[in-house]
């Protein structure tokens, strides 16, 4: 085709869409209306997908919040059985001496075992006499010591007294065994349950609240563990990681935001700043691990450590969070202070600090939230390890919640779901403590300037 | 003396050096403030910096330092044959920190490493004893000299504003230590790991078994580290989570951002936001009990025979962790698009759709693109979910109903537990968090890049 040619189809087209242009629309004829009704279905559906995501994204946090809800109530009761326990002069004390050394040394599963076979007495073979055992716990001994160092004249007395349960007669009583399944299927086998049905029916067993749970370290049986061993070593681990990453991350921020000249080096730091933020948390843990523990050889699994390597982590959070309260404190105020004859040192800790506090705590309790739920790093610093002992300083081996409920979802025991989801809803209430806490802080100093 | 009683007395000191100075320039004014250059309570300041600065900074060289000085000490004295051997060395220094920390007992060891816990014992009470001996009398050295500096016009407040602009930049220097922190402790370890396997094997091998045999003459593979398996199992899940999160996230995004009423954003916002605060561990259980046991009860009805620990509950769930981050980060890109556009949308006749898909949507493009990235990023650093919920196993697959593993689970199982820095196994941890260190940067500072063109763009 000639460029003639081109062009004058180029005219031809031209002159329809002007006719066009000229001939008034007409907006009632079918083809528009049927139009309009397109697109506004089209915007309909568009509308209702946003909705949808919506939608979803909340189904899947009310199925988080219900699983771990259904799955973890009932641990914070635990089930009791009665039974008829002689103190027995003989096992506990046998000279009378009354010396509590003595009594501490005491064989008090001997007690309990005797308890059970009286009240079970056809019970004779060696195999079922160990099945009637696990009816209490192995922890009921050291309740009973407590009670009779308590009250040494129990000795010589039979009393009957709520004893803790072994976990799978928990987990009966609870219904998380199902009686009616085939005998190979569950881990109580016939007799077990016969004994259970003939305790429930003499009004022996019973769910009391349990306390045990919020005051004990960790242990191997899920009826005798509790958080209160990660909770204090949370709270250390947190406690080194505020006392290190607040003034660090604030003094950066002051300096980045009121001090730093625009430089190479404060636009390196700026940018480390971004990354660091964006580094996977096990990083920090690998960092922890290489520098803490085999450079300058502290302790494994230590709060310390790990409270070091989680200031690392926080450290971004809390510096961005300042730079954004100091700026938006208004240059006004600086300026005033700069025109009394204040230093600039002195204008930004008399004058901007303070108005920016809140704003700098807000984003300082959000990255301790942060830190609290964080347990990836902690794995690496080695406080995965099994501590039963409720620490006693930053120095102490220890464990943290999160890291805690690791372990637990690990172990095979059916009881240490409901433990695990239990201790999942505690770290979750203090999440929601610590966010609550930003938002009323956020709600009640908040100004507009 | 405690770490805690020592840093108790120093800050008593730092107090006693205030008031001591504060009283000084008073005393030296003559009651007349305007006789001095600062305020009193500069000079306070002065001496109190003086007072405690040199004696932290002398404490944070002294732990960085001890105990390799004082292993390097045992180590010289222990015989020649345990030096040379690495397996040995480490388990009698392991015997020695025993003894000395006064337990040890059951251990049957050679009088030479119970000898040598003793001493460690000593060394170690002695460097204590020494820390407090040299801190405080460094502290009382910087009071003494400092009080005497006092002076009516020694220019107090400069000086201390000097010192703590240098205390904030040392502070926000901290930012790039622990980057090259990062960086030269995975290095050192992945050189480590590279002088026994040949990095070739390790980037481009397809094999991933990180068994090492314990004993030379042990029937046992070489182990075989080559982690193009683990990552295809990480942008496997990755992949899932992304087809999770990228719709939902940027769907509620524009829901929120242009058709929810007050009220109802009000609500869901928040509710959004309590997805992102949800810890990981939390995600993880949540994973590899709820939803992996559902998918595979569901699969077996379809007749799909999906393993318990498949790709697809990991993913899954880490989509929904990730949502409020994809919608928040395209909420702030979108809601920077200028409002002429906008409007002139809409005076053409658009509808609000139309607007959304072929102006802003478009025009928002680039941030998006660069949010979505950020989010990859996260996805394939993600730790706890994949632990607890991907499996173990290195299977080159991209069947999401199969198990996978990841370059992160591979780290958490290399180092939890016995750790032995000599051996490839666990030094292929730091290789692993190497490469995943190196492609997040890359990653992240791509997406930085790509969002901040994008600001400026509409600045």
């Amino acid at each position: 085709m000639t460029d003639m040619a081109s062009l004058m189809e180029d005219r031809a087209a031209a002159k329809v869409i002007s006719d066009n242009l000229r001939k008034p629309v007409d907006w009632d004829s079918p083809k528009i209306t049927r139009n309009i009704k397109k697109r506004y279905a089209a915007e309909r559906r568009f509308k209702s997908y946003g909705l949808v995501a919506i939608c979803l994204a909340l189904l899947a946090l009310c199925t988080l919040a219900l699983s771990i809800g259904s799955k973890g109530y009932s641990a914070f009761y635990q089930t009791y059985v009665q039974l008829e326990v002689t103190f027995d002069p003989a096992v506990i004390d046998p000279e009378r001496t009354g010396d509590p050394d003595v009594i501490g040394r005491a064989n008090f599963d001997g007690l309990i075992k005797q308890a059970l076979r009286d009240r079970f007495p056809d019970v004779t073979s060696r195999s079922d006499k160990r099945d009637l055992y696990g009816i209490v716990s192995g922890g009921a001994s050291y309740d009973l010591r407590e009670r009779v160092l308590e009250n040494p004249s129990l000795i010589g007395q039979t009393r009957t007294i709520w004893l803790i349960s072994g976990d799978d007669f928990d987990m009966l009583n609870k219904g998380y065994i199902d009686p009616t399944v085939d005998e190979g299927d569950r881990r109580l086998n016939d007799k077990e349950v016969a004994w259970y049905n003939e305790l429930v029916a003499a009004g022996a067993v019973e769910k009391q609240f349990h306390t045990r749970f919020f005051t004990s370290g960790d242990s191997r049986e899920p009826e005798l563990a509790g958080i209160w061993g990660a909770a204090v070593g949370s709270f250390y681990t947190l406690l080194v990681t505020l006392a290190l990453s607040f003034p660090i991350g604030v003094l950066a921020a002051v300096y980045l935001e009121e001090f730093a000249p625009k430089n190479r080096f404060t636009q390196i730091v700026e940018v480390n700043i971004n990354n660091l933020a964006a580094v996977p948390s096990i990083v920090f843990g690998l960092l922890g691990l290489e520098v803490y523990l085999n450079v300058m050889h502290l302790p494994r699994s230590a709060p310390v450590v790990g409270g070091l390597t989680l200031a690392l982590m926080t450290l971004p959070t809390i510096i961005i969070a300042s730079r954004a309260a100091i700026k938006a404190v208004p240059p006004s105020i600086r300026q005033a202070a700069l025109g009394l004859g204040a230093s600039p040192v002195q204008t930004v800790t008399h004058h901007v600090l303070p108005l920016a506090m809140p704003g700098i705590l807000t984003g300082t309790i959000i990255g301790m939230a942060q830190a609290l739920g964080e347990t990836a790093p902690l794995l690496m610093i080695g406080m995965v390890a099994f501590i039963v002992d409720i620490p006693g300083g930053a120095l102490d081996p220890a464990t943290v919640l999160p890291v805690q409920i690791y372990l637990w979802a690990d172990s095979p025991e059916r009881a240490f779901v409901e433990k695990t989801s239990a201790a999942i809803m505690v770290l979750l209430a203090f999440l929601v403590l610590m966010n609550g806490l930003a938002v009323y802080l956020r709600k009640k100093f908040e100004r507009k300037w | 003396m405690s770490l805690s009683f020592l840093l108790l007395a120093v800050a008593a000191l730092c107090a006693l050096s205030f008031y001591f100075g504060r009283q000084r320039a008073v005393a030296l004014s003559g009651g007349r403030h305007s006789n001095l250059h600062s305020l009193p309570v500069h000079y306070g300041a002065y001496t109190a910096a003086w007072c405690g600065l040199p004696a932290l900074f002398l404490l944070l060289i002294w732990y960085m330092f001890q105990g390799s000085v004082i292993e390097a000490l045992i180590v010289s004295d222990l015989p020649q044959e345990v030096i040379g051997d690495s397996g040995r060395l480490s388990l009698a220094l392991n015997s020695i920190s025993q003894i000395a920390a006064g337990g040890g007992e059951h251990l049957t060891v050679s009088p030479e490493i119970v000898d040598a816990g003793r001493r460690l014992a000593n060394l170690q009470t002695i460097a204590n004893a020494a820390l407090v001996v040299v801190m405080l009398s460094v502290a009382l050295a910087g009071l003494v000299l400092s009080y005497r500096r006092i002076e009516a016009d020694m220019r107090a407040r400069n000086n201390v504003e000097r010192i703590s602009r240098a205390i904030m930049i040392v502070c926000s220097a901290i930012a790039i230590l622990s980057t090259i922190g990062i960086v030269f402790s995975l290095m050192f370890e992945t050189l480590h790991f590279f002088s026994k396997i040949n990095p070739l094997d390790f980037l481009f091998g397809l094999e991933w078994s990180p068994q090492t045999a314990i004993r030379a003459d042990q029937v046992a593979s070489e182990g075989a580290f080559g982690m193009i398996p683990l990552f295809v199992g990480t942008l496997l899940i990755t992949l899932i989570a992304m087809c999770v999160a990228v719709p939902v996230g940027l769907f509620s995004a524009i829901y929120m951002g242009e058709y929810a009423a007050p009220k109802f954003r009000a609500v869901a916002k928040p509710a959004l936001e309590i997805l992102a605060g949800v810890p990981t561990v939390v995600y993880g259980f949540f994973a590899a009990l709820t939803v992996a046991p559902f998918l595979r009860d569901n699969g077996a009805i379809l007749g799909l025979d999906v393993s318990s620990e498949s790709a697809l509950a990991a993913g899954l769930v880490m989509g929904i962790m990730i949502i409020p981050f994809v919608s928040s980060l395209s909420d702030d890109v979108m809601s920077q698009v200028p409002k002429s556009l906008r409007d002139g949308s809409y005076a053409l006749g658009a509808t609000k759709s139309e607007t959304i898909r072929q102006v802003i949507f478009p025009a928002a493009l680039p941030g998006i693109v660069g949010a979505v990235l950020l989010a990859v990023s996260r996805a394939i650093g993600e730790t706890m979910i994949v632990v607890m919920a991907a499996g173990l196993a290195a299977n080159m697959t991209v069947n999401p109903l199969q198990a996978v593993t990841t370059v992160t689970v591979q780290i958490v199982t290399l180092l939890v537990g016995d750790q032995e820095f000599d051996s490839a196994k666990t030094l292929s941890a730091f290789a692993l968090g190497l490469v995943l260190f190196l492609v997040t940067l890359g990653l992240n500072v791509f997406a930085l890049k790509v969002v901040q063109k994008y600001r400026e763009k509409y600045d």
